[in-house]
């Protein structure tokens, strides 16, 4: 049995509805992540896990058990807040020994627990500091222990990441999955960085609008994604209008004036001819070279440099194509002493192979 | 470009003491001077008909400076039960305000922000209406129960004119939280009981240190109310002084009395602080 279960929960706030019948459950052990743009209702949700705000219809179960009448103090759930909300009259220790002193714990249990939750997040030599005396990373890593002290069946996550910079960042979230392996507690995580969302995540529902568009875990989500708005909300996507020209084991698809290119099939869906869509592939794999060599893949076109962005590691080729549309193309800079290899107006020859790229009809 | 950047500097602090100098020699003119004044006041004598004898002892033997005002302070208990007493009742209408105060500084720091002004707004409306007047208005009131001339309605008045002093700072810090600490404690396993006690109580402490300085004092050096709702055994130290100045017309006396005053206030005020400072942390 799953360990939480939200089952069709409707929330809305005069008349707008910040969440729209969602069902989904999430397993003891798991990073979980809800992904969405602002507004789209993860909060929402993740406020009614809580127990701040209750559905308007559907329920939430911690296993198997109804948590209506739970209040948020009772239940088993704890949550690390976007700004952490820690007690600024508290040193560091006392922040972390407080869900223990309310679960009416004895003091050597206590001292015990809270010594190993400072080890966990390395803030030993902190216990007797005060939130204002730390830096953002140790206020988010004394949140993450205060949470985790007592083992919760489920800790929440509100985009805890949030204030931190782009370094910084990176690093807690190591330390994040580290966290959730060593200690077991299952992790609701809440985001709109997608890309935070697939380091971390085993599983990840992607949220519009107060539904869920995609649940999925992070490869077939970046790899397979359900529809328009997941292919564009995860990672970067080259979107381009497409019509079906013939359905069989392969697709044929006729993309407007650009002319036909193959494109895989489908799983567990039928396609008519005739049907509109979008054709979306991912830039690194569509292959770019110049444009008097050869390829052998079956798709490709002829277009010319108009931008592009040196990363580093890679560079990312922005290129035009006949039609007016515009394709970008991945290239990595593993070539020793090479940086880029194509200037702005270059003549360059974009492809891909029959299996990259997906149809999608929503 | 450093010239015209030290010419802006210069311009910045002429700007600076040309704003602090009026109130700065407004405080020295009416408010060091003067305490100066009765620290020199209550080491001498009284003049024949109120005011000060000379400084210096003339030839005939009037005036000088004298230890004789504290001599008189300490010689008799009856000048420091006074003291405990006005203590005693400046604590008590502390604690009753403190006590009074706080569900109402609770309550409007929790309203809608929209209706918090109007709330506030309230709490100092009695200062519209004269004080004198109010505290007349006491009496109409305590007169039908026998109240008047007691300690208890000496207490009420106390309150009564001192409650908005602490509302105001306790307000103004209780609205500075942040309500994400009381869901963060309330996740974190705590009710509403411990929400209050754990989080809103601790973090209101200088809120409660300020509000406390307001009324205490003040209460010290009230004479009006025990004048007007209290008995002759009410008197507090601000009557002692009123009585000194104005009834005996021995302002040494009042000057020393006064002096005593403040030196047990500010004493009382210190060890407070280094109470408060030790027992709780800074938010």
């Amino acid at each position: 049995m799953a360990l939480l279960e939200v089952r069709e929960v409707t929330r809305r706030f005069d008349n707008f509805v910040a969440v729209n019948n969602v069902t989904f459950s999430v397993n003891a052990g798991e990073f979980f992540t809800l992904l969405g743009p602002s507004g789209c209702g993860k909060t929402t949700l993740l406020r009614m896990i809580a127990g701040f705000d209750q559905p308007d219809s559907g329920g939430i179960f911690l296993d198997g058990v109804d948590l209506k009448d739970t209040p948020p103090e009772k239940r088993p759930i704890h949550t690390v807040f976007q700004s952490y909300a820690l007690f600024p009259h508290m040193t560091v220790e006392q922040n972390i020994a407080f869900p223990l002193k309310m679960a009416k714990q004895n003091e050597e249990e206590i001292r015990a627990k809270v010594k190993n939750a400072l080890d966990l997040v390395d803030l030993t030599d902190r216990a007797k500091r005060h939130p204002h005396e730390l830096s953002g990373g140790q206020r988010q890593r004394v949140a993450l222990a205060r949470g985790l002290v007592n083992r919760p069946r489920l800790l929440l996550l509100d985009e805890p990441l949030g204030a931190l910079d782009a370094k910084l960042r990176e690093q807690m979230q190591i330390e994040l999955i580290a966290l959730q392996r060593d200690t077991g507690v299952t992790f609701v995580f809440v985001t709109h960085a997608q890309a935070e969302a697939l380091a971390l995540s085993h599983r990840i529902a992607v949220m519009r609008a107060g539904k869920i568009e995609q649940l999925d875990e992070p490869d077939r989500l970046y790899g397979q994604p359900r529809n328009r708005f997941v292919a564009d909300f995860i990672g970067n996507v080259n979107m381009h209008e497409a019509t079906v020209k013939a359905a069989g084991e392969t697709l044929t698809l006729e993309l407007g004036k650009l002319g036909k290119i193959v494109a895989p099939m489908p799983k567990n869906q039928t396609l008519a001819e005739g049907a509109s869509g979008v054709f979306v592939i991912r830039p690194e794999q569509v292959a770019i070279r110049a444009a008097q060599e050869s390829s052998n893949d079956p798709n490709q076109f002829v277009g010319t440099v108009n931008d592009f962005l040196y990363i580093g590691d890679v560079t990312t080729y922005i290129v035009d194509l006949p039609d007016g549309a515009r394709i970008e193309a991945l290239l990595p800079n593993s070539a020793p002493g090479r940086a880029k290899f194509f200037e702005l107006g270059d003549p360059v020859r974009v492809s891909w192979k029959a299996e990259a790229g997906a149809f999608l009809d929503s | 470009m450093s010239q015209s950047n030290s010419s802006r500097i210069r311009g910045e602090r002429l700007v600076k003491y040309s704003v602090i100098t009026p109130p700065f020699l407004f405080l020295l003119t009416f408010f060091l001077v003067p305490a100066l004044i009765m620290v020199v006041a209550s080491f001498r004598y009284p003049g024949e008909f109120g005011g000060l004898a000379p400084l210096f002892r003339g030839e005939d033997g009037v005036g000088g400076v004298t230890l004789e005002n504290y001599k008189l302070f300490f010689s008799s208990t009856n000048y420091a039960w006074i003291f405990l007493r006005s203590f005693g009742v400046a604590a008590l209408t502390t604690v009753i305000c403190l006590f009074m105060a706080y569900p109402v500084a609770l309550l409007v720091a929790r309203s809608p922000k929209k209706s918090r002004d109007l709330l506030v707004l309230l709490c100092v409306l009695p200062f519209a209406s004269n004080f004198l007047v109010r505290v007349y208005a006491w009496m109409i009131i305590f007169q039908p129960f026998d109240l008047m001339h007691s300690r208890l309605a000496v207490i009420i008045g106390m309150v009564y004119v001192h409650l908005p002093f602490m509302i105001l700072p306790l307000y103004t810090n209780l609205e500075k939280h942040d309500p994400t600490l009381l869901d963060a404690a309330q996740d974190l396993g705590a009710n509403a009981w411990h929400r209050f006690w754990r989080v809103t109580f601790p973090m209101s402490i200088p809120g409660i240190f300020s509000g406390a300085l307001l009324v205490f004092i003040p209460v010290l050096g009230m004479f009006a109310i025990p004048e007007i709702l209290g008995g002759k055994n009410d008197w507090l130290v601000g009557n002692m002084i009123k009585d000194a100045f104005l009834g005996s017309r021995d302002w040494p006396f009042g000057s020393m009395l006064s002096m005593v005053m403040t030196i047990a206030v500010l004493a009382a005020v210190g060890l407070a602080t280094a109470l408060a400072k030790k027992g709780v942390p800074r938010a």
